[in-house]
């Protein structure tokens, strides 16, 4: 990604800022200057928001085969978050063993390095999640090592 | 009068135990254990360093105080790995609580007393009324050598205070500082790790500069080790806080709440700040405190605190205690993968 590109959705990642639509009612990330459910009345009012960061897991999944870069989570948990003010996003969830990530548990954001553009290149930083006030069960779930492809 | 207006603190959520470590490498974990009274140490994820630390303690600092970014007039984080050679952390920090564009920011450098260093600045800039609120950071990912003595303690872990006049939690009565050229422990330019002159970083380079800080600034405050009800040093490892604090005058009840080192290891320029965030979890209005700092190279910043009622009204949820009972131990393999130790060849 280039500099400037990721300097531009710095306070985006960084600070879940999105978008409120004064028309619909409605909550919506990453930021838009546009609802596309209100059309051209929504041009000129939706404001910035600032999400609070806690949400509930819809799905979690277990990344094996790690992406480049994030060879040193592996295997790692990816999920689809429903941010309490109502939008969805796709992020990692960080200190817990992946496979006790189960649907509806609660999240919230945290502060962490995303990656870097190589050894030299700019770091990149923004939100991912933790569990919280979850009761995990700790128990291995058999089919998470099982379907694993080789 | 200024002083600290809150305070934060991180920890990360992993930790290796002495005796694994020293399972690697042959060694007796418990003789290790015991003669560094480090029994385990945290250890930051592949994701966390200095700037997500410093990010993290003080988004909690600004959550306890219910400031805003706007009320921020200056930020500066002391470390001694900033992720950056070029490029401050602190500007990260500040886009990060929302405090950009109109403030001052920098970053320090001073071993593991950066932060406290950042502290007097900030202590000068509130006091001369150029800024409503400075925030200092003490933060630290250091990183021992493998198989070297400091891998057994070099750990992770930073707290932020911010220094106001307005709801001011413990005033900052007086402050001082010690400060020779005392070659102990160094990093050069571009080398991946520290090193140290072994037992010269003992006797005439912590012991000296911690007790001459600590009777200077008693001497300045006109008090005695009695009228403190807790002190904290730096604290390299579990042993030498014990005995500089012992030889000041002070008390194991006194110094117990501050020293952390034997269960997280050392977090350089985060180990005051955790320690006195500790204290400030339990303290009471009128508790008095003693810290003092200490940074190779080397000098030693001392602080005589008295804490007021406001802190009585502040929510100290999220308290160093909590974040040391959710870390997981990992072992030596995970530990070396998350710190870099690996040699990934062309795969990477």
């Amino acid at each position: 990604m280039s500099v400037p590109r990721f300097w531009r959705e710095l306070d985006t990642r960084y600070n879940l800022i999105g978008s409120y639509c004064k028309i619909t009612d409605t909550y919506h990330y990453p930021r838009r200057s546009f609802n596309p459910e209100a059309g051209r009345e929504s041009i000129g009012s939706m404001e910035d928001y600032q999400f609070k960061g806690t949400g509930t897991v819809v799905t979690p999944t277990v990344v094996h085969q790690a992406q480049t870069g994030y060879e040193m989570f592996g295997p790692y948990c990816m999920a689809i978050i429903e941010l309490d003010e109502g939008p969805r996003i796709t992020s990692q969830i960080v200190d817990c063993r992946p496979d006790t990530v189960k649907s509806g548990m609660r999240v919230k954001s945290v502060f962490r390095k995303l990656g870097e553009d190589s050894e030299s290149g700019i770091l990149h930083y923004g939100t991912k999640f933790i569990l919280f006030g979850n009761d995990i069960d700790d128990e291995l779930d058999e089919d998470s090592i099982d379907d694993v492809e080789l | 009068m200024s002083g600290i207006v809150s305070y934060g603190a991180y920890i990360p959520s992993h930790k290796i135990e002495t005796g694994e470590i020293a399972s690697v490498w042959g060694a007796d974990g418990s003789a290790w254990a015991k003669n560094l009274n480090v029994y385990s140490k945290s250890v930051p994820g592949p994701d966390e360093d200095v700037i997500t630390i410093a990010v993290e303690a003080t988004r909690l600092a600004m959550k306890r105080a219910k400031l805003g970014g706007t009320n921020i007039g200056a930020i500066y984080t002391g470390s001694e790995s900033h992720p950056y050679a070029v490029k401050p952390t602190s500007t990260i920090v500040a886009e990060a609580i929302g405090a950009t564009p109109n403030l001052t920011a920098a970053d320090f450098e001073f071993a593991c007393k950066a932060g406290t260093a950042a502290i007097q600045t900030c202590l000068g800039i509130v006091g001369n009324n150029q800024v409503e609120n400075g925030i200092a950071i003490g933060v630290d990912t250091s990183q021992g050598a493998p198989g070297d003595a400091l891998e057994y303690s070099a750990s992770a872990g930073g707290g932020t205070v911010i220094i106001g006049n307005k709801n001011v939690i413990a005033t900052i009565n007086h402050t001082t500082s010690y400060t020779t050229d005392t070659p102990d422990f160094w990093r050069r330019e571009g080398q991946k790790y520290p090193r140290h002159g072994g037992r010269f970083t003992g006797k005439p380079a912590f012991f000296k500069h911690v007790m001459m800080c600590g009777k200077m600034i008693m001497d300045m405050a006109g008090s005695k080790p009695e009228d403190y009800d807790y002190v904290v040093t730096h604290q390299p490892n579990g042993k030498f806080p014990i005995r500089a604090a012992k030889s000041l005058g002070f008390t194991e009840e006194q110094y117990k709440t501050g020293l952390l080192t034997p269960r997280i290891g050392n977090t350089y320029s985060g180990a005051v700040f955790l320690g006195l965030a500790a204290i400030l979890d339990i303290a009471k209005p009128g508790d008095r405190i003693l810290a003092v700092a200490y940074g190779s190279g080397a000098g030693s910043d001392g602080f005589d605190l008295t804490v007021t009622d406001e802190i009585a009204k502040m929510d100290r949820s999220e308290t160093v205690e909590d974040m040391i009972s959710r870390m997981e131990i990992i072992n030596y393999a995970t530990y070396a993968k998350y710190r870099g130790k690996l040699n990934m060849g062309d795969s990477k």
